[in-house]
């Protein structure tokens, strides 16, 4: 039913195929956290890459920033409702982590870590094939602290609480293991072109 | 910790019943539910407003007041000049029009329960809405943790839920409260003039009788950093600060 007396902003074309339902375009870059923002230097970051609970690899900051790098410009989608088009980030790829290891798929679940306590669950199936990276850079710069900096995950079709900010692992997991917002109830997997915000959505 | 879960926050309508100009900028807007709802201090709801051609627009928004049997809620909105939902609520919203909303929201920013140790809240203008909610729980509840609050504003007339703030602070056991103005002079000795700092939330910290052992912070994404790194350097775990940022 529609509100009384509301027409929107709806001003000029919208590009409606790339802004999801329920969302709006914004130009600057809003910053939301659960808590404090952290401060960590170079030589305290490290990047750790386990199997169930087995460390398997565990990278520092000059030895990540040796991998291969990829840079992708997409489109991301806040689940408080804002989305921001042509954001061009610099990173490295999941699948680029992966073959450094020498690991493949040991299970289709996985579990982003960070340094202040936050997860988050990404199945493999949505960090591989070029889909995510690590991100180092956020257009062309230094991945500044209040957006993740040093690095954070970039799962661009998914509602960006799964892009998580201050990453410093990934965790392959048995099952599909809820993360800090899908306990405290948004959606396991936030689809933001199937409105999949909250827990039942 | 999970501490809450929005089981089924399906979409309802509800009616506007109440109206109050708040600050030059902010009015309270009363809303009935058609279907109630248990919320926690500091949760949100999500409002939408839907365009005759079906356009939806989405925003969350607080819940101002505490929780309780009432099915009627309060909403504390700012009129933001560039704004698209909150000049609709300002300029268009009337009593009486049906808005739909879903809720409650968010299992993270929640007065903790049960809770012993003193609650530190820091906000900036709107974003004492979730810390009020807060504070009119505390008072219908008769919990007896002492609570601070330091509020940033820009004036003395645009501090939101001054009176009530004001009334509260002489009658409430164990509620300390300061405001911060930044453009204007305080005028009361307990309050502060300019923006907050490390000291300033120190000061406010140090009027609780022991050391608080969490603390809330709501504002914009500037204010809640000087605020979180401020109650960091208190000593608190960064676990314990529980930050909203608005400007979205």
């Amino acid at each position: 039913m529609a509100t009384r007396g509301f027409t929107g902003r709806q001003s000029g074309p919208e590009p409606s195929d790339r802004v999801p339902p329920g969302q709006h375009l914004v130009n600057n870059f809003p910053v939301l956290t659960a808590g404090p923002t952290p401060r960590i230097e170079p030589a305290d970051w490290n990047f750790t890459l386990k199997v169930g609970p087995r460390p398997f690899k565990v990278w520092s900051w000059s030895d990540f920033n040796a991998l291969p790098r990829t840079r992708m410009t997409r489109d991301i989608h806040c689940v408080t409702s804002w989305s921001k088009l042509n954001t061009a980030w610099e990173g490295v790829a999941v699948d680029d982590i992966l073959a450094d290891a020498g690991l493949s798929a040991p299970t289709p679940f996985v579990l982003a870590h960070c340094f202040d306590g936050y997860s988050t669950n990404v199945p493999l199936a949505d960090l591989a094939t070029g889909k995510a990276m690590v991100a180092l850079k956020y257009e062309g710069q230094p991945l500044p602290r209040e957006h993740g900096g040093p690095a954070r995950l970039l799962v661009p079709h998914l509602y960006f609480w799964k892009s998580a900010k201050w990453v410093n692992g990934l965790q392959f997991t048995e099952r599909d293991e809820a993360g800090f917002w899908e306990l405290r109830g948004y959606h396991i997997y936030g689809d933001p072109w199937n409105e999949q915000r909250y827990t039942n959505d | 910790m999970t501490e809450a879960i929005a089981a089924t926050a399906r979409w309802q309508s509800c009616a506007i019943v109440e109206i109050a100009t708040r600050t030059p900028a902010i009015k309270s807007f009363f809303l009935r539910l058609s279907e109630t709802f248990d919320h926690k201090a500091g949760q949100h709801v999500d409002v939408r407003l839907i365009a005759p051609n079906g356009y939806t627009a989405m925003r969350s928004y607080s819940i101002a007041s505490a929780p309780s049997n009432s099915r009627v809620i309060e909403l504390a909105i700012e009129r933001l000049p560039d704004g698209e939902v909150s000049p609709f609520f300002h300029d268009v919203a009337q009593v009486g029009d049906t808005i739909e909303l879903r809720g409650p929201l968010g299992g993270h920013f929640l007065w903790p329960r049960p809770s012993n140790k003193p609650v530190l809240l820091i906000g900036a203008g709107s974003g004492v809405a979730p810390l009020m909610a807060m504070i009119r729980y505390r008072k219908a509840s008769a919990e007896v943790v002492p609570v601070a609050l330091l509020l940033s504003s820009r004036t003395w007339r645009e501090v939101l839920f001054r009176d009530e703030l004001l009334e509260l602070e002489m009658s409430l056991p164990d509620f300390a409260f300061a405001l911060a103005l930044t453009r204007e002079p305080a005028t009361r000795c307990t309050d502060f003039s300019g923006r907050i700092d490390a000291r300033v939330v120190a000061d406010v910290a140090a009027r609780l009788p022991a050391s608080p052992g969490c603390a809330f912070v709501c504002g914009s994404n500037a204010f809640v950093d000087i605020a979180a790194d401020a109650v960091l350097a208190l000593g608190l775990e960064a676990g314990t600060i529980k930050t909203e940022r608005y400007g979205a």
